[in-house]
């Protein structure tokens, strides 16, 4: 077997694990979201407990990643990017664009995904236009990459 | 909060399998995005087949547990969502897919991954991303108000 077809294999079993956890966290109502964001109103700020045992667990394991020469699948760390301070005012407003999006519709990419099956219309209709954005705005940086050579 | 806190340690685990098996991140807008770009560019697709299949696999995975939370749980049919109107969820989706790639990531890749690797720039998209949305929302319910709930 190939070293794709186990990479594709913990990356199967990776996306199953993180929607039940999206399930059992609560991220999968929209209501909830918006409670977490709504901080001038009625604040609901227990979503806040889903970062932090995420970033707990990973944070963790982490520090015991760094002391793997390699993962265990691939020959390097090099596909993880590295941490830093480089945020270039794009990037920044890219994340003002996503936020109001994500107040806007309740949803960030992770959840509109693993609520597909529910085949709920107003689902359905916010994913596919993410989607879309996804490839628009991978398009747009071809467009700018091919008029630069 | 005790059911957030559970989740979140789950999610934390299926972030842990890909980046010690795989070395990768768990970003979903970065997984889906170049999923959807390769899927319609066959040259990068073909080029790179097993970067492809990967994300592949990881968005079934996301699907078939959608799936399963639909049979065995009541999670969607309790959720109830921000709104149904097609122009606003036109809108937040291309902002959410445009957005999440110029800023290099979204909730999990930025809010869980990069924040536990102390990323200066994760901490700071989160922060951006959080801010933007409270703000969305304080707008949103001001527009609601205004309109006596439209």
């Amino acid at each position: 077997m190939s070293s794709t077809f186990y990479r594709s294999f913990v990356a199967l079993i990776s996306g199953g694990i993180f929607a039940v956890g999206l399930g059992v966290s609560g991220m999968l109502n929209p209501a909830n979201v918006r409670g977490f964001l709504d901080i001038l109103g009625e604040w609901k700020p227990a979503l806040m407990f889903v970062m932090v045992g995420a970033i707990a667990v990973y944070a963790i394991s982490n520090l015991l990643a760094q002391r793997m020469q390699k993962p265990v699948l691939e020959k390097d760390w090099s596909n993880l990017p590295r941490p830093g301070f480089d945020f270039p005012n794009v990037a920044k407003l890219g994340a003002v664009l996503f936020g109001v999006g994500w107040g806007m519709a309740g949803f960030c990419p992770g959840p509109a995904i693993v609520s597909l099956p529910s085949l709920n219309p107003s689902v359905i209709i916010f994913t596919i236009a993410m989607l879309a954005g996804f490839y628009g705005f991978a398009l747009y940086e071809r467009m700018k990459h091919n008029k630069a050579h | 909060m005790m059911m957030a806190l559970y989740g979140g340690l789950i999610i934390g685990l299926a972030a842990v399998l890909l980046m010690i098996f795989n070395g990768r991140i768990m970003g979903i807008s970065g997984i889906a995005g170049t999923f959807v770009n390769m899927l319609f560019t066959p040259k990068a697709r073909t080029a790179q087949s097993g970067e492809f299949a990967w994300r592949g696999f990881f968005i079934l995975g996301m699907l078939l547990g959608g799936i399963g939370l639909s049979q065995f749980t009541n999670i969607f049919t309790e959720a109830s969502m921000v709104s149904s109107n097609p122009v606003v969820l036109i809108v937040a989706g291309l902002l959410v897919g445009v957005g999440t790639r110029m800023g290099w990531g979204c909730t999990s890749g930025h809010g869980i991954c990069g924040i536990a690797r102390f990323s200066g720039r994760s901490v700071m998209a989160t922060i951006i991303f959080i801010a933007a949305g409270m703000g969305a929302v304080a707008v949103a319910n001001a527009l609601f108000n205004a309109t006596g709930g439209n």
